[in-house]
């Protein structure tokens, strides 16, 4: 019997794997970008069948959101154009993809065949933001407070990276406009 | 009731996709974002083995991995505003020094 959860979880599953496969048939980059948008967006889809809420909310907001308007801000600034290919691809395509297809098969078959796993209920873990809270903020406290370090460090590291660099001369960087 | 395994396999398919791009592509972003579409993957199988295992600190890993990911991109797109400052191209054949 086919319960509603299989249906859903297919559902998501053909949505997120048409968006990886666009993703490497697209050559503009910003339908790769909205391509990735779908599959993060069916993938929140699926942390909700597996009960995740926090998970799913937070994947739409960070993922979806704030990490995907980045990669569109910047391909909008940068004005990407079509990709050009070249004779090196031609390995990839004619070896690459058959080797992925094939070890992909693979993996497939053996988890398929020779794992004895239970199914997973609708909400079998339920991961409300309290637990989650609680959770990080006392066993995880201190590998969040080292995140915090880091995102300081990625957010220097960008400004330093992505500023105008200074003149030959020795100027200052840029005009400050009084 | 869809059984762990199903999971796993989506999110193989995912993570080989984002392999494949990342060795197909010669778009540095699109290579960019095909990391992202790894990460997503294995972001899925965390998911499936937290509810798998009735363990919620899978779902915190996710949490971490999507820190790190955010990081990554701003500096990774940094990187790319710099390189194509300096090149004018966003094809990684041409890009083949690290001097700026």
């Amino acid at each position: 019997m086919i319960s509603i959860h299989l249906i859903l979880f297919l559902a998501f599953g053909v949505i997120a794997v048409a968006g990886a496969v666009n993703l490497l048939v697209q050559r503009h980059p910003i339908n790769g970008a909205l391509s990735l948008i779908a599959v993060m967006a069916a993938l929140a889809g699926e942390y909700l069948l597996l009960g995740a809420e926090f998970v799913a909310a937070v994947q739409v907001i960070v993922y979806a959101g704030a990490i995907m308007v980045l990669f569109v801000f910047v391909i909008m600034l940068l004005n990407a154009g079509v990709e050009e290919q070249t004779k090196g691809s031609r390995v990839a395509f004619l070896f690459g993809i058959p080797g992925m297809l094939l070890g992909s098969l693979l993996i497939a078959w053996v988890l398929l065949r020779h794992s004895d796993t239970q199914a997973v209920a609708v909400g079998a873990l339920p991961g409300p933001p309290t637990a989650i809270g609680e959770l990080l903020f006392h066993e995880f406290l201190l590998p969040f407070e080292v995140t915090s370090i880091l995102i300081l460090i990625a957010i220097m590291g960008a400004v330093v990276l992505a500023s105008k660099p200074t003149p030959p001369g020795g100027g200052p960087a840029r005009k400050v406009k009084d | 009731m869809v059984p762990l395994s199903y999971y796993l396999v989506l999110s193989g398919i995912l993570f080989a996709c984002g392999v494949t791009g990342f060795l197909i592509k010669r778009n540095i972003i699109t290579i960019f974002m095909s990391i992202e579409l790894m990460l997503n993957g294995v972001n899925l199988s965390f998911v499936a083995f937290a509810a798998h295992w009735h363990e919620l600190a899978g779902q915190i890993f996710v949490f971490f991995v999507m820190v790190v990911a955010a990081a990554e991109a701003t500096v990774g797109l940094a990187i790319i505003i710099s390189v194509y400052r300096t090149r004018e191209t966003l094809n990684v054949d041409q890009v083949n020094l690290l001097k700026l």
